[in-house]
């Protein structure tokens, strides 16, 4: 049987230790000199872009759902933290309301909607920021994964789902803030946000968050249960003629990563300090998928791997040539898909592999190792 | 004798064209039972239909002479007791030929099960008993995509093996085998029968003699005739079928 962490898990883990105890330290030690706080927060939020990915690779490297919808459980978990943040306020908004957040007295509203209530406790909010995403994959994989549908047809509805939402969140009526979304936060477990500890707190909850998902990824993935999702992702026909209820296997996973995307987003909304409709928006979950096709999917670090990297390469162009970021992320995604098949981190591992020499064998082996599918993955196929 | 399976009155057509006309056939249990006809016949569409994969137009498949088949999916005929291998092998092939044995052996199929899962000695050792019965002992750690095409058709008969059905569906199973090998999977499979009921689709003439059993030949998802591969063969219609294709 295979480890829980193998030397891959081992090496990342390591490294997040390691930026985990330096960022935050470096930041409130030297009092934002060595570390700029606005450092602290922008690395916070590229481990949950890390998480977030982590929770697609678990669907789409190791199960074949290509979710074209992830960024929706991502907006979802961040909405959740934001309505919490939201009436942490209380009486210091503009309007100085102590029930209702600034957007609904601007609206004359005059109570607080009921799904609004609860969000005061910060553990009823928690759970949300799972439960919200975890039922919509739920109802969502239920009516999908019933009826069989697979493919660009699954990509094409989930990238609905995530525009549909949009919309809905865009509207006034709905109650989350409409076009400006949530924002203004003060303060979280009353500690304000604007102060370097509260940064410091978020970044190391980030990364704690990022190293439970990828354990847990590891352990789902490295069960028999992960073994069905691949006999799924590879020939999911064949799977059921051996007594597999498929829509079973794909529904647990797509909950459970769903749910982990939540968490991100949850993490994410308290360090950039806003949630709004745009996280729905489906070029971002497009951007997902990238993150994992160019880390390394099936892999898990890998895919955390490349969000890091492209999150940070985004943050580097964007302020050079702010014009040519989608450019570049079309480029390095035509790249990565037409040499690396095995992504980024498949490529440091080659690396090293023939550093050490036995080259290529060990290569072709490491590949094998993480159950890569083949590109053109043969779908069962009952007749020949 | 009990029936195992009983096909009666079965139709299904594709796009107006009848893959499955009419179709009665009745297996007691226990028995081996070859199915043959040219290319095109609806064998593999009956199967197909045996297992939930297709469902019929009109008529109806009896297990045990008590349920309805045609009600059920693939899982649930798999987990009723019926094994399926396919004409074209298809084994998991970024998995290692164990781990394609360890999937199919029979056990709980529930996704929390799976989760919680550990192996067991008694696992391990039938996995190992398995391997060795099918020859890929010393194949075990590699990937199934590494097998040449008769060991896959191997592999697939030990995963069919390992799910110790009550019924097995075997689809040409000799395709891509050694003369040898063949032979070997005749004899496999007429050690399974009366433990297990059999059918098995085959091509391969010398095959189905080796096999000694009750022929069925179908044709335009009819059943032409039915007995000794001797009377079969002798039959004008079947020689025809056969001849004029
Ligand atoms: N899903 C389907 N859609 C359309 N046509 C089908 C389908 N399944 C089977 N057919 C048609 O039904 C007929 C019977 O096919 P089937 O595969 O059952 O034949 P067979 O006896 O197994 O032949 P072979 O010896 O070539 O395997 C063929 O003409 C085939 O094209
Ligand atoms: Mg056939």
């Amino acid at each position: 049987m295979t480890t829980l962490i193998d030397r891959r898990m081992g090496v990342f883990l390591a490294g997040l230790f390691v930026l985990t105890v330096l960022i935050p330290a470096g930041n409130l030690a030297s009092d934002g000199a060595l570390v700029p706080s606005y450092i602290v927060s922008l690395f916070g939020k590229y481990l949950c872009y890390a998480l977030l990915a982590v929770a697609l690779d678990l669907v789409w490297g190791f199960c074949g759902i290509l979710s074209l919808g992830h960024g929706a459980f991502f907006a979802l978990g961040g909405y959740a933290m934001g309505m919490h943040l939201m009436r942490e306020i209380g009486d210091r908004g503009v309007y100085a309301n102590p029930l209702l957040p600034d957007f609904m007295v601007f609206l004359n509203w005059k109570e607080l909607p009921w799904f609004w209530l609860g969000f005061d406790q910060f553990w009823f909010a928690s759970l949300m920021v799972m439960l919200v995403p975890g039922a919509l994959a739920f109802v969502f994989g239920w009516f999908a994964f019933r009826s069989r549908v697979t493919g660009v047809y699954l990509s094409i509805i989930t990238q609905a789902m995530t525009y549909a939402l949009q919309l809905a969140f865009f509207r006034n009526e709905m109650g989350f803030g409409g076009n400006n979304g949530l924002t203004d936060f003060k303060d979280v477990l009353g500690i304000p946000l604007q102060t370097d500890t509260a940064r410091a707190g978020l970044f190391v909850l980030s990364a704690l968050a990022l190293a439970a998902g990828l354990l847990i990824a590891r352990a789902i993935t490295t069960s028999k249960l992960g073994m069905i999702l691949v006999c799924i992702r590879d020939a999911e026909s064949r799977t059921r003629f051996m007594g597999y209820r498929v829509e079973g296997y794909k529904l647990f996973i797509f909950v459970v990563s769903a749910m982990m995307a939540g968490v991100a987003g949850a993490l994410y909304t308290p360090q950039v300090g806003i949630i709004n409709p745009g996280e729905f928006s489906p070029a971002n979950s497009i951007e997902i998928v990238i993150w994992v096709a160019l880390g390394g999917r099936g892999t898990l670090v890998g895919a955390a791997l490349g969000a890091i990297i492209v999150a940070a390469s985004k943050t580097l162009f964007t302020g050079w040539f702010p014009e040519f970021w989608l450019f570049a992320l079309g480029g390095l995604f035509i790249v990565v898909t037409l040499f690396l098949p095995r992504g980024v981190l498949g490529l440091i591992e080659d690396g090293l592999a023939s550093l050490r020499g036995g080259g290529a064998r060990r290569a072709v082996s490491a590949a094998r190792e993480d159950g890569q599918a083949p590109d053109a993955a043969p779908e069962a196929e009952a007749r020949a | 004798m009990s029936v195992q399976l009983q096909l009666d009155g079965v139709n299904r057509s594709f796009d107006g064209y009848k893959a499955i006309n009419d179709l009665s056939l009745s297996v007691d249990k226990g028995e081996l039972r070859a199915v043959i006809g040219p290319n095109g016949a609806g064998k593999t569409t009956m199967m197909d239909i045996i297992t939930g994969k297709t469902r019929p137009d009109s008529g109806k498949v009896l297990w045990n002479q008590s349920l309805d088949l045609t009600k059920i999916d693939e899982a649930g005929s798999a987990r009723l007791g019926i094994g399926r291998k396919f004409q074209k092998p298809t084994v998991f092939e970024t998995h290692t030929v164990e781990e394609n044995i360890a999937l199919s052996l029979k056990a709980e199929r529930g996704v929390f099960a799976t989760l919680f899962h550990r192996r067991t000695e008694a696992e391990r050792a039938r996995i190992t008993e398995l391997l060795q019965l099918v020859r890929l002992e010393e194949a075990r750690d590699r990937p199934a995509a590494d097998l040449s095409h008769g060991q896959k058709q191997w592999l697939e008969i030990g995963m069919l093996l390992a799910q110790d059905p009550e019924l097995l569906l075997v689809d040409e199973p000799a395709a891509g085998m050694t003369d040898a090998e063949t032979m070997r999977t005749a004899d496999l499979l007429r050690s399974l029968a009366g433990r297990h009921t059999v059918i098995v689709v085959e091509h391969d003439m010398d095959f189905v003699r080796a096999l000694n059993c009750r022929v069925t030949v179908l044709h335009q998802g009819h059943v032409l005739t039915e007995g000794s591969l001797d009377h079969v063969s002798s039959n004008p219609e079947v020689i025809e079928v056969y001849l004029g294709r």
